[in-house]
């Protein structure tokens, strides 16, 4: 529980879980909350430390995530993931993994994704899940539930709402403006309207200290995409000098667009290893430029490596009798703008028996690992991602089945290869201490060949259900 | 075929042709499959580098697509430089390609997603030149598609192979349709070389050459790719040319 003034009293400002389970809220008077539960833990608050760790929080984000982020105090960080989320494989992965990725770090975290700052300010405090997203456009419709201390409104405010008996966002909104601006002052509108995406409320994105950045203001406003494109060739070029200044090259960039109507449009992409080349970032920015949407025009382009890692210049080898590798890191960046970055990948050997764990997946310009998988027995060249079960009918304990019935098609087994047992990672896993599998290679009467297996060996209860199943096709 | 070639009058205007669609005079490089039988059926002698190929499955394999997998990977292990492998949904099982050649640190995976993509990434592929092919599994692939697909792969010089694999078996009638492809393949799967001894013995394929440009359809019964992508013609159990390597995967069952 954490504790600090307000006023001339002290009260109760943050509760976790265990204290809430046991009856304490927040802006409850200390000395209550003391006299309620015994053995309760009190810290002073540090509001300060409190805002540094969110303003780091919001310069990760940036790095990470989004081109424009910023600290939104006292508990929040705000993010414009417009023209980024493709990196991380779509905007569902992404506030997933972003969730994920800070729960691993102690932290508890909600997330919400919607079309105003408001509007995801309301949903990620006060929606029912953790994390949420709102389609395009419907996030008007989806804040319409929530109480009305969701606004950002000021505390005497939202009781003085409650007196007049409002409840919900809905009941507000449905409410004729003017009688309501009288009493509460125009702050009340204004929030309802930045919650609704009625008015745009810009960002004012966090900056590292060392960011490399150019930035170009125009006399007029441009709009046409090959304007923009000659622009941030220009840009590029200049960046490039930059980071060349300080042997840097840029695994991030950001092309951040401040439209005339003081709304903010952004592009980002990313590399797999730094790259200094200016026609090959120009080329990248400038398959994502058709995403951005001009508006009544942009005024001011700026162009930040917000990750740039040392880059120095590299011998090549000119050797006489090899030819060099080719160099396939452009396409692999080309593509990863494509699809997302985990989405392009190499699979690596993992020592484990198990099919399923024995491959991985690593970044696709990981060094090689030159290792390979034992060969001792055929693979599958397909593998189904969860085994199908079969009927079969088998001689115990460790025939081949006569003849099975997959997906309603009953085959009669010609030959078969097997078995080659596979024991449970009990080192590993403490359910699979007895696990068995028995792997057949099995061949019908047309020579279609199947992966199958047995869970358990055939005798024993204790190692598997002694259920067939289909694991993967041979060619 | 080779009568044809012979003829003077044949190869002149052979040679206008080639002139009239652009290409470059002298003949294209190729990667022979190393069996006679097959490469004298193709122009050239083999397949053609810097070019689009297809291949389906025939039955089943339509949908699985098992064989016509490996029967790429068989391919791209014996061109030199990475591979590009395009997929909308994995379940590729890479130690079964290392099995057939390829092994994992040669090949960089894209899982597209959907089919505009898969074939957007084959294009960029296939346009990079520094790759020794580019695979992607396809289920449409228009002549407007595939006529793109061609000219990005005589571009860079990289092979390309298109597996055409459906989702349902009735939507495989589809492979009739004409595309700008070099060569088009069926691989079937067809019952295993028979072994002295209970077990399964190296897989055979029925390898169909049904569409090939310049050259004439035919159709082969061969054995699978082995540990260095080459398939090879089946032959009496007396003198198979490498008995020991088939035996390996044998065991008792």
């Amino acid at each position: 529980m954490l504790v600090g003034r307000d006023g001339r009293r002290r009260v109760v400002l943050a509760v976790d879980a265990a204290a809430q389970a046991a009856g304490l809220d927040v802006g409850m008077p200390v000395t209550k909350a003391q006299a309620l539960t015994p053995g309760l833990i009190v810290m002073d608050a540090d509001p300060e430390a409190d805002a540094e760790a969110l303003e780091r929080l919001a310069l990760w984000a940036l790095q990470r995530y989004a081109p424009i982020a910023a600290a939104d105090p006292p508990d929040g960080v705000v993010l414009d993931i417009s023209g980024a989320a493709h990196l991380h494989g779509g905007e569902d992965a992404m506030v997933k993994g972003m969730v994920e990725r800070i729960v691993a770090a102690g932290i508890a975290a909600r997330a919400a994704l919607a079309d105003s700052w408001g509007a995801a300010h309301a949903l990620a405090r006060f929606a029912p899940r953790p994390s949420i997203i709102i389609p395009t456009g419907e996030s008007a419709k989806a804040i319409l539930g929530l109480p009305i201390r969701a606004l950002r409104l000021p505390k005497d405010m939202v009781d003085g709402l409650r007196v007049l008996g409002f409840e919900s966002i809905g009941e507000l909104a449905a409410t004729p403006r003017a009688p309501l601006a009288l009493r509460f002052g125009p702050e009340l509108g204004r929030r309802l309207d930045q919650a609704l995406g009625r008015l745009c409320e810009p960002i004012d994105p966090v900056r590292p200290p060392d960011l490399v950045e150019i930035r170009r203001a125009f006399a007029e406003p441009i709009g046409a995409a090959e304007t923009i494109a000659r622009y941030t060739g220009k840009l590029v070029v200049l960046l490039c000098d930059a980071l060349e200044a300080k042997g840097l090259g840029a695994r991030r960039l950001d092309l951040v667009f401040h439209r005339v109507d003081n709304r903010i449009g952004a592009i980002r992409i990313g590399t797999a290893l730094p790259v200094r080349d200016a026609k090959r970032l120009t080329r990248m920015l400038c398959d994502k430029i058709e995403t951005i949407d001009p508006g009544f025009g942009i005024e001011i382009m700026r162009l930040a490596a917000s990750v740039a890692e040392p880059l120095e210049a590299k011998q090549t080898i000119s050797s006489l009798t090899d030819e060099p590798e080719a160099d396939v890191s452009a396409l692999i960046d080309a593509l990863a703008n494509r699809v997302g970055e985990d989405r392009i990948y190499r699979f690596a050997p993992v020592a484990s028996d198990v099919p399923e764990r024995s491959v991985a997946r690593i970044a696709p310009l990981a060094p090689g690992t030159g290792e390979g998988w034992p060969d001792h027995w055929p693979r599958p060249s397909r593998l189904l991602a969860v085994p199908e079960p079969i009927d079969a009918l088998a001689l115990l304990p460790d025939h081949p089945p006569a003849s099975f019935t997959w997906r309603g098609v009953r085959r009669r087994v010609k030959r078969a290869d097997g078995p080659e047992r596979v024991f449970g990672e009990w080192w590993k896993r403490d359910a699979e201490l007895a696990a068995v599998r028995d792997y057949f290679q099995v061949e019908d009467e047309a020579g279609e060949r199947f992966w199958i297996y047995r869970a358990g060996d055939g005798e024993d209860a204790a190692t598997g259900s002694q259920r067939w199943f289909l694991h993967g096709l041979f060619g | 075929m080779n009568e044809a070639a012979a003829s003077p009058i044949v190869a002149e205007l052979r040679e206008r042709i080639q002139r009239l669609e652009g290409k470059r005079a002298h003949r294209r490089a190729v990667l022979p499959f190393g069996i006679k039988e097959i490469d004298q059926h193709l122009p050239g002698g083999g397949l053609a580098l810097g070019a689009l190929h297809e291949a389906a499955g025939g039955g089943n394999g339509a949908i699985d697509g098992a064989a016509a997998a490996l029967f790429a990977a068989g391919i791209a292990a014996r061109t030199r430089g990475k591979i590009l492998w395009c997929v909308a949904r994995q379940d590729l099982f890479a130690p079964a390609l290392a099995q057939a050649g390829l092994p994992p640190d040669r090949v960089i995976y894209v899982e597209a997603g959907d089919e505009k993509s898969v074939l957007s990434c084959f294009e960029e592929g296939l346009r990079h030149g520094g790759l020794g092919g580019v695979v992607a599994e396809v289920a449409r692939l228009s002549m407007t598609a595939s006529r793109r697909l061609q000219l990005a792969a005589e571009s860079s010089g990289a092979i390309g192979v298109a597996i055409r694999r459906w989702r349902r078996q009735a939507e495989a009638a589809e492979f009739g349709q004409p595309t700008a492809s070099v060569t088009r393949w069926r691989v079937t799967a067809l019952p295993s070389a028979p072994l002295p001894v209970p077990g399964v013995g190296r897989a055979r394929w029925r390898l169909e050459l049904i569409r090939c440009r310049a050259g004439e359809s035919a159709d082969f019964e061969v054995e699978a790719c082995d540990a260095k992508g080459r398939l090879h013609l089946p032959s009496d159990l007396a003198h198979r040319p490498d008995q020991k390597k088939a035996g390996r995967h044998r065991a008792a069952g």
